[in-house]
């Protein structure tokens, strides 16, 4: 019944609109609006040709070390801040002012600082993504249960053991809704510090295609980019799903 | 009558026959712990000065009414909170920490078992603390699930069991790490009755098998007659050592035999009569001001 539904959402309601799309717009009289037919052609011979290599992997690969950064990064300093008091106190509102400053006002101060390059890109979305995560595990590292930390105390864990099977799955839900929340951010980032300054990647092509008044190929580029999003957002939901099963079940028991 | 009653503390000088054989083998020794809480500035006195000695496989039930500073007692005991005065030691050694050689069995038993982990992961994460081989702990969980009845469920989790079940995932973890002192607070608490008396004839098989010095926190007079060789009776809030009394019942115990015998009878109305005391006693100020 389930699958069902979630078969009900997944193909007959985007088949119905498209279906719709192409109905609505049979006679291109708009110019700005674009036909599926055209479109994908568009998509095909821009995405999947040349592009492929010169634009949609350098995007990708920029946008997966800066989340892979900003994960590893966020879930390190934030055991590290949610584990001591006295540091968590001291560091929480600096920590929330900074993450309430838009990350796009620093391209700028990026662009003089570092330069027109991967690496002032694969920084912009580090700043953007690395605050639901680290604010997520300083939350989930300090509201661990306290029956749960006295199991672990009476039993000896400490250091690397205690980390690895108490603080980190203990945490784990809300680690992963901080990344949940980073994945948006970062696929956001990583098209606008393609529009600002760069010679490829995704956002580059689709503004350089506006440019020149390619619209199907305008846009295919935020198709791909919707395209990427839901690839993000399914991969997500696999891991979790590994990760968090027992949360799942848990919460279900509670019933 | 009341007055003298209450002040009677037998702690430090039982007047019981029959147990100066174990007397010199003290496993764990209270002395004059005291706790006080600070609380929105004020402080509250849980603990006032808890005396008791403990022998080498000993069963002592600590009887007590709710909010009488039971769990205090055992935390401070077990390491987990530092007494405001007085010293707790376990084979010669300060407690100053959580020591090895101890294993709690904690009130809140669903909280206290991961449920990221198997019934199996949890009973064996003490014992990879405790760097025992693998082999090593297969044995050990092994042994651990035999004796808890549990064998069958060793790849479940924890919250696909009933309460009933995790109390005996919660009793086999701290089995398993062969204590040479179990505590445990009020752990059938929550439990029906049914499961609640297969649950006390396992501690008590458990105890039995494991030559362990087992301290059980329980608000249940009945179970602690029926548990313990010895039962403790504490005040209320600040708590002391109210009554310190011998159940002589014989070891084998039987939920219908032992229950139906007038001597756990009257042990059972002696207990009540010193918890009934010790309610309606609330000698010295809850709060204490000076501090
Ligand atoms: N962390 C704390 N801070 C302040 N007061 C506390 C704290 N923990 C317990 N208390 C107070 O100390 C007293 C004793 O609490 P404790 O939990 O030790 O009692 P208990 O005998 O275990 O009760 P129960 O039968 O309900 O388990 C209670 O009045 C309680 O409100
Ligand atoms: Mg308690």
């Amino acid at each position: 019944m389930n699958a069902l539904k979630s078969l009900l959402h997944f193909v007959v309601l985007p088949v119905l609109l498209i279906a719709l799309w192409w109905f609505t717009t049979r006679d291109g009289a708009n110019f700005f609006v674009p036909q599926p037919g055209p479109l994908v052609d568009a998509f095909v011979e821009v995405w999947l040709g040349e592009g492929f290599r010169n634009d949609v992997v350098p995007s990708v690969a920029r946008l997966f070390a800066a989340l892979a950064i900003s994960i590893a990064l966020g879930i390190s300093l934030g055991v590290l801040i949610g584990s001591v008091e006295w540091v968590r106190s001291l560091l929480s509102p600096m920590l929330e002012f900074v993450r309430a400053v838009p990350s796009t006002i620093i391209i700028p101060v990026l662009l003089l600082v570092i330069g027109i390059n991967d690496t002032m890109k694969v920084t912009l979305i580090v700043l953007g993504c690395i605050w639901p995560v680290l604010l997520n595990t300083v939350k989930g590292v300090a509201s661990i249960d306290g029956v749960q930390v006295d199991t672990g105390r009476v039993y000896g864990l400490s250091g690397l053991v205690r980390l690895r099977y108490l603080v980190l799955p203990a945490a784990a839900p809300q680690i992963f809704a901080g990344i949940r929340q980073s994945l948006a951010v970062g696929l956001v980032l990583m098209v606008t510090s393609e529009m600002f300054a760069s010679t490829d990647g995704i956002g580059y092509a689709t503004i350089n295609f506006q440019n020149r008044i390619a619209i199907p190929e305008m846009w295919s580029g935020i198709v791909l980019l919707g395209l990427i999003g839901v690839a993000m957002s399914v991969l997500f939901q696999i891991v979790q799903s590994r990760v968090l099963g027992w949360y799942v079940g848990l919460k279900e028991s509670a019933k | 009558m009341t007055e003298n009653r209450v002040t009677e503390n037998r702690v430090t000088e039982p007047q019981v026959s029959g147990r100066q054989d174990v007397r010199q083998d003290v496993r764990l020794s209270v002395d004059q712990v005291q706790k006080v809480y600070q609380r929105d500035g004020e402080s509250f006195e849980a603990v006032r000065s808890l005396t008791l000695d403990l022998h080498q496989g000993e069963f002592a039930c600590l009887v007590g009414p709710s909010g009488s500073g039971k769990t205090t007692l055992l935390k401070c005991i077990a390491g987990l909170m530092e007494p405001t005065s007085g010293s707790v030691v376990l084979d010669g050694q300060q407690v100053n920490g959580p020591a090895k050689g101890m294993a709690v069995v904690f009130q809140e038993y669903g909280r206290s078992l991961y449920p990221w982990m198997t019934v199996e992961g949890n009973i064996e994460l003490p014992l990879k603390v405790a760097k025992l081989s693998r082999a090593e702990r297969r044995a050990r969980v092994d042994e651990a699930l035999a004796s808890v009845g549990l064998e069958q469920a060793r790849k479940s989790y924890p919250w696909q069991l009933s309460g009933g079940m995790q109390q005996r995932v919660a009793i086999a973890r701290a089995v398993a790490i062969h204590p040479s002192v179990l505590l445990m607070d009020e752990p059938f608490a929550a439990v029906d009755a049914q499961t609640r008396a297969e649950l006390e004839d396992l501690v008590r098989k458990v105890w039995k098998e494991h030559d362990m010095t087992i301290l059980f926190v329980t608000h249940d007079i009945d179970e602690s007659v029926y548990l313990g060789e010895r039962v403790l009776v504490l005040s209320s809030s600040p708590t002391v050592v109210q009554h310190d009394l011998v159940i002589d019942l014989p070891a084998e115990r039987d939920q219908l035999v032992t229950r139906s015998m007038p001597r756990f009878t009257e042990l059972r109305a002696q207990v009540y009569e010193q918890v009934q005391i010790a309610k309606t006693n609330k000698t010295g100020a809850t709060t204490v001001s000076a501090l």
